[in-house]
């Protein structure tokens, strides 16, 4: 989480500059659209360190938390995010479009639509005959799309070992989840499908390791596919830039007071947990995105005529 | 800078001598467009707008400022990330009478939902005979050139301008945009009305500073079948539509200066296009650039080209060429990403090349 965290941190750096005082997309060390992860690290985490690098994971438009937690090259990670030549794809990608092979991690930008990937990718792994899975993460608004629906349904028929993993950050960029979605709880509707849902209150990595447990272990026995949804929140914008105003007032605020960062820094120290120990865990993680990003800063560029290779292999 | 205002002018006035001296108010296509939007929804009660962010926030693009607050949540309605659902209903709503105006928010996201718009809004017409209407408007942002990527960055003209049922268009500036857009609520078929984000004035993204023109304040139609010339000339014809007109306008000043005169047409209508303007100017100058920021294979770069070799009188002085996004998806990189797209200097290129004897 802390990684996760740091790395966000970073990345909000340098895609600021160039892009003040006057805001413009096009500008700086990293173009386009950016959709950071900062809040949503418990969901990742509590996941992820279930999985093996043989399991499959798809993400969304809003990857870096994800990715990092399944292990992904750090390193080629921040120089895809700037497009440089060393970058997961050589730049072609950027920060919406991030594969890492070595670890099965995929992700893309259009809404709900690393379902099929991933439900597919789990019925290959189980026609092998192995344990791996396949998991899913998707936004809340993305439950609203038929691939939710279609992958849901096909997941259970085929009794695929997959966990699709709702990150309910209660928005889809200014829509608020409770003005665009029939039911309160996603969660609720595994029950159409005949399969097991439940929902995780709290943005609590405990209890999403708890109930990723039990759907991930319940997927490698052999035991069908599951949906999680996860209480979480987004502590940035949409995407940089955003204005936020539909958000009540108040809401950044209250929300950063309950980071689950500190929070669970917090319950570590309560346990017990040497505070030696978290410095250490920060400083390893600090040093390891400075040098990511250090790494993505002075890395070459690619060639122009780079854009033409890799179309086909 | 002078001299790019004075075309602008030039181009309204064409449109509508009458329009041009009653206001001078400056618009951007974002505001032109939202603008339209509440004419037509105060002039008719039928319309109704749908989409992702369309109310509260106003657009992800601006197309819907202010509609929210003035017709409410019953006419602007937020929907769900379910295209599939919200633009097969649209198909239904103008069946039933209504005219709704959906937006999808990126043209790339058209694979969850093509079926309502080919299958369905575009063929409603032909399978009732004639009988049932579909009068919707779906508007979309289209075009890269900010570091968006793949998925976030394409034109997708010609994949929509390939299909029979539909109209197309794509304005260059902000007047043509209120006049389109009126012109496609007003029509009794279904019209994808493409914008493109170089060209939206919205902050974020940078604008083209010609795109923001003078707009008249009351409702008018601009055609959505005619294409405009916008500079005239004899030695050879620029075509180009939304963004890429500039392309060819910022090419045309500087061939002027080598005394090449080239005539620029902006396309405006993808489907259906206007043949006629387009044969007519190649007739007289014999030359033909064309582009293009869609990819190049089977897009309207080639459309183009090939109506006017089928054109019995075109009598060409030099192959017609293109400039187009080439055949891979949109790089993410800027070092790719601007060497692929086309640009000023590109066409400028293409031209002399095609004028030989300037050179
Ligand atoms: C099919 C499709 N429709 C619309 C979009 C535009 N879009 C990008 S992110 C987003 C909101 C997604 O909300 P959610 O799934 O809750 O994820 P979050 O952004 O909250 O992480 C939308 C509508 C898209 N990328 N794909
Ligand atoms: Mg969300």
């Amino acid at each position: 989480m802390v990684k996760s965290r740091y790395f966000e941190e970073s990345v909000k750096q340098a895609y600021l500059e160039g892009k003040q005082p006057l805001f413009n997309m096009a500008k700086g060390p990293i173009p386009g659209e950016m959709h950071l992860s900062n809040g949503q690290e418990p969901c990742a985490a509590g996941v992820c360190a279930h999985l093996r690098p043989g399991d499959f994971v798809t993400a969304t438009h809003r990857p870096h938390h994800v990715a990092i937690a399944k292990g992904v090259d750090l390193k080629a990670m921040a120089a895809e995010i700037f497009g440089k030549m060393p970058g997961l794809s050589g730049g072609r990608g950027g920060h919406m479009h991030l594969f890492d092979p070595d670890v099965n991690f995929s992700c893309s930008g259009i809404i709900g639509q690393g379902m099929g990937p991933a439900l597919g990718a789990a019925v290959a792994r189980q026609m092998r005959g192995d344990e791996h899975v396949a998991i899913s993460f998707i936004g809340e608004g993305a439950a609203n799309q038929g691939a939710f629906h279609e992958s849901l349904n096909l997941a259970a028929i085929w009794n695929a070992p997959v966990v699709f993993v709702i990150e309910d950050n209660s928005y889809g960029i200014s829509v608020a989840k409770k003005d665009c979605t029939a039911i309160e709880k996603n969660s609720d509707r595994a029950s159409a499908y005949g399969i097991s849902g439940v929902f995780v209150p709290g943005n609590d990595p405990d209890a999403v390791y708890d109930a990723a447990g039990d759907a991930v272990s319940r997927a490698r026995r052999g035991g069908g596919p599951s949906l999680i949804e996860v209480e979480t929140y987004r502590l940035e914008g949409h995407f940089m830039g955003d204005a936020e105003q539909y958000r009540p007032k108040g809401e950044v605020e209250r929300l950063m007071g309950i980071d689950p960062i500190p929070i669970y820094r917090r319950r570590l120290a309560d346990a017990g947990v040497d505070s030696a120990l978290l410095e250490a865990a920060d400083a390893r993680a600090k040093k390891n995105v400075d040098e990511a990003i250090q790494f993505a800063r002075t890395a070459p560029a690619p060639e122009a005529s780079d854009a033409f290779e890799k179309v086909f292999t | 800078m002078h001299l790019r205002k004075c075309l602008l002018n030039r181009i309204v006035a064409k449109e509508d001598e009458k329009l041009k001296n009653k206001a001078e108010r400056r618009l951007t296509i974002a505001k032109a467009m939202s603008e339209a939007i509440a004419q037509a929804m105060d002039a008719d009660q039928r319309v109704l707008v749908m989409g992702e962010d369309i109310g509260k926030l106003g657009g992800v693009f601006g197309t819907t400022q202010g509609l929210l607050e003035k017709y409410g949540p019953e006419r602007v309605r937020d929907t769900p990330i379910s295209e599939t659902a919200f633009i097969g209903a649209a198909v239904g709503m103008a069946a039933s009478g209504m005219r709704p105006i959906v937006e999808l928010m990126f043209v790339d996201f058209f694979g969850v939902c093509m079926d309502a718009i080919y299958n369905l809004a575009a063929k409603q017409s032909y399978f009732s005979g004639g009988r049932v209407k579909c009068p919707l408007v779906i508007m979309t942002s289209v075009g890269g050139g900010y570091g968006d990527a793949g998925q976030h960055s394409q034109c997708l003209y010609a994949t929509f301008a390939h299909l029979p049922g539909m109209k197309v268009v794509i304005p260059s500036n902000a007047y043509d945009a209120k006049g389109l857009m009126t012109a496609a609520i007003r029509d009794e078929n279904p019209t994808i009305f493409m914008f493109h984000k170089a060209l939206q004035g919205m902050g974020w993204l940078g604008t083209e500073p010609r795109a923001i023109t003078s707009v008249p304040q009351e409702l008018y139609e601009v055609p959505l079948n005619k294409a405009a010339v916008v500079r005239t000339g004899r030695d050879i014809t620029l075509v180009g539509f939304g963004v890429t007109l500039h392309h060819a306008l910022d090419a045309a000043e500087a061939l002027a200066v080598d005394g090449i005169e080239a005539e620029v047409i902006d396309l405006r209508a993808l489907a259906p296009i206007d043949r006629e303007t387009v044969r007519r100017s190649v007739a007289k100058t014999g030359r033909l650039v064309v582009v293009d920021d869609d990819y190049k294979s089977c897009g309207i770069s080639a459309e183009i080209i090939a109506m006017v070799c089928e054109d019995p009188q075109a009598k060409l002085r030099s192959a017609p060429t293109r400039v187009t996004h080439p055949d891979i998806p949109v790089p993410f990189s800027p070092v790719m990403e601007r060497a692929i797209l086309p640009t000023a200097s590109k066409v400028e290129v293409s031209a002399r090349n095609a004028v030989r004897g300037f050179e």
